[in-house]
């Protein structure tokens, strides 16, 4: 552990500011947006965990990130499908 | 070949779920037929739990620490035979149901099995992340479920859920991110040998943990979108939901309180935590008194009896732990047979307010009769699976010498002797018109004994506790 370490200061933004949205803003495309902004900065600060043995990165995090990646690209997807049935209930039955 | 049992649990329903979505048609028999291998399986595994040590599965034969467990010990198998005993329960019910939905049907009989699938794997699951990946698989198996009540009803309450359910298991990972940088690994069994002691960020990790997982299970502060989504959803789907999938994530805490997390909480945070589950059984059951709407009485009963199951953590003894968890069991069982019964009545009267309730107790005799019946056990009277759970809970607070826990059992199960009641009291009144106007016809026998049996099978568990508590078994790393 070394000093200052702009990437951990990059995390901890990301999700101090996603979940400042998540309870600031009431639309929910920009709560799923923070939420997405709290996701990549877990992700980051696992990738950063990857980063502590001496001998090259660690594998396990970097297998957590990538399957967290695409469980949280499907969630989005899933939301953003009910955003859009929310805000277009006449089509509701065709996606 | 008790090995492959974890492995079937998971594969079997996955598989039957996939290959509904590529049928893409309603086939209701293909489901009948999981969910009867599925309790068999189920039984087969517990029968080999209650015989010896646990059952793990070591998939990919890759050892410690990169290994990916699947493993049942008693905890496992209790609630692994309480998702197979509602899973035959719930897939009957649903074929009259859904008869005549096409659309919806075919979408619930490929997600059902779906879901059943990542309930299995959460309980069977061993190590963090696996957890946080089953937890986020149930989620996106319910929410959809959520929303077959019909178009657009439920989108608001489903968006809502999904918001905060994803919100939950990232802050989870976040906590799961931190224990794995002191650690090293990710293993629930050798997790408390290798997390170090005296760190601040333990604590943390164990904090975020925890709130990801209260956040996932709709305890008070965080219970806002379950009345809506477990309110409007299909009946069928209400029982799925409010027994089983808000369950698992008590079921997750449980597990990491008295494993993992063990060396990271203080008596302090169970407090807390029985704290919150004191305020969730009051306010729960007062919301629950006061809604107009049936299923909107069942939702927040639902709110309410979720709290039970935190009162465990103040006290963490044997006889704590043992009502928790016999808790779970019972009201699983009841809640299901309540919103079963609940949703005969919406079918018959196509609304379910309660003025409009007066006068069914003629052509809805069987289902009252679930409600009633489950209703005792919701209540915590003698002789139902919720009584033994609340004496359990009742002996461990007078053990422990907490006696203000004692104080709010007696008020939950009072208020919730009142919620019930008030529903029962308008379906015996009399009718002012003898032939009320109704939308649909007489539910069939099926929907009203599967209810019935549920219920029932409520009451007896009051009767049939001690092979199951042997199952169970004593409180891990516990002493008394």
């Amino acid at each position: 552990m070394t000093g200052f370490d702009p990437f951990a200061l990059a995390a901890a933004g990301l999700i101090a500011f996603g979940l400042y949205g998540f309870c600031v803003c009431g639309h929910p495309l920009r709560r799923l947006l923070a939420i997405n902004l709290v996701g990549n900065g877990v992700f980051l600060a696992l990738i950063l965990i990857a980063r502590r043995l001496p001998d090259g990165p660690d594998p396990v995090p970097h297998a957590m990130v990538l399957t967290g990646i695409v469980i949280a690209v499907s969630a989005t997807a899933f939301g953003l499908a009910l955003i859009r049935r929310q805000a277009r209930p006449e089509d509701g039955g065709n996606d | 070949m008790t090995e492959a049992l974890p492995v079937l649990l998971v594969f079997v329903p996955f598989l039957a779920g996939l290959g509904q979505f590529v049928l893409g048609r309603a086939a209701p028999w293909c489901q009948q037929f999981v969910s009867g291998l599925n309790l068999i399986l189920v039984l087969l595994l517990s029968s080999a739990v209650v015989h010896g040590d646990p059952v793990i599965a070591d998939l990919g034969g890759w050892g410690e620490p990169l290994a990916i467990h699947l493993q049942a010990d008693g905890l496992a198998a209790l609630m692994l035979l309480l998702t197979a005993v509602l899973a035959v329960a719930v897939s009957l019910y649903a074929i009259p149901a859904f008869r005549d939905e096409p659309r919806p049907a075919w979408r619930f009989w490929t997600l059902w099995p779906l879901l059943l699938a990542s309930l299995n794997a959460l309980f069977l699951s061993r190590d963090l992340f696996n957890l946080y990946v089953t937890l986020e698989l149930v989620t996106l198996g319910a929410i959809p479920l959520v929303l077959l009540a019909g178009p657009n009803k439920t989108v608001d309450a489903a968006l809502r859920y999904l918001l905060f359910a994803l919100l939950g298991s990232l802050v989870y990972l976040a906590g799961v991110a931190l224990i794995y940088a002191q650690a090293g690994t990710l293993d629930l069994a050798l997790l408390p040998a290798a997390l170090p002691e005296g760190t601040l960020s333990g604590p943390l990790a164990a904090a975020l943990i925890i709130t990801g997982v209260l956040i996932k299970g709709a305890i008070l502060p965080f219970h806002i979108w379950l009345p809506a989504a477990h309110g409007n959803a299909p009946a069928a789907v209400s029982a799925i939901l409010s027994a089983l999938v808000v369950k698992a994530a008590i079921y997750l805490l449980l597990r990491l309180w008295t494993g993992p997390l063990e060396p990271l909480v203080s008596n302090d945070a169970g407090q807390l935590l029985g704290a919150l589950g004191a305020t969730a059984i009051l306010f729960g059951s007062w919301q629950a008194f006061r809604q107009s709407r049936l299923k909107l009485v069942v939702a927040y009963s639902t709110v309410a009896q979720l709290g039970y199951m935190l009162l465990f953590f103040p006290m963490a003894v044997t006889a704590a732990w043992q009502g928790a968890v016999y808790h779970g069991l019972a009201h699983g069982i009841a809640k299901a047979a309540l919103f079963l019964a609940a949703g005969n009545i919406l079918y018959y009267l196509g609304q379910d307010r309660l003025e409009a309730l007066r006068g069914i107790d003629r052509p809805l005799a069987v289902s009252l009769l679930a409600f009633g019946l489950a209703g005792v056990s919701i209540m915590g009277l003698p002789p139902s699976g919720g009584f033994t759970a609340k004496w359990l809970l009742l002996s461990a607070s007078l053990q422990t010498g907490q006696w203000w826990w004692t104080t709010v059992l007696i008020a939950g199960g009072l208020l919730a002797a009142g919620y019930i009641f008030r529903v029962l009291r308008l379906a015996f009144l009399q009718a002012d018109d003898a032939t009320a106007p109704h939308h649909g016809p007489v539910p069939g026998p099926l929907m009203a004994w599967t209810a019935t049996a549920l219920a029932l099978l409520a009451l007896a568990l009051g009767l049939i506790s001690a092979p199951l508590l042997d199952l169970l078994g004593e409180m891990p790393g516990g002493t008394s």
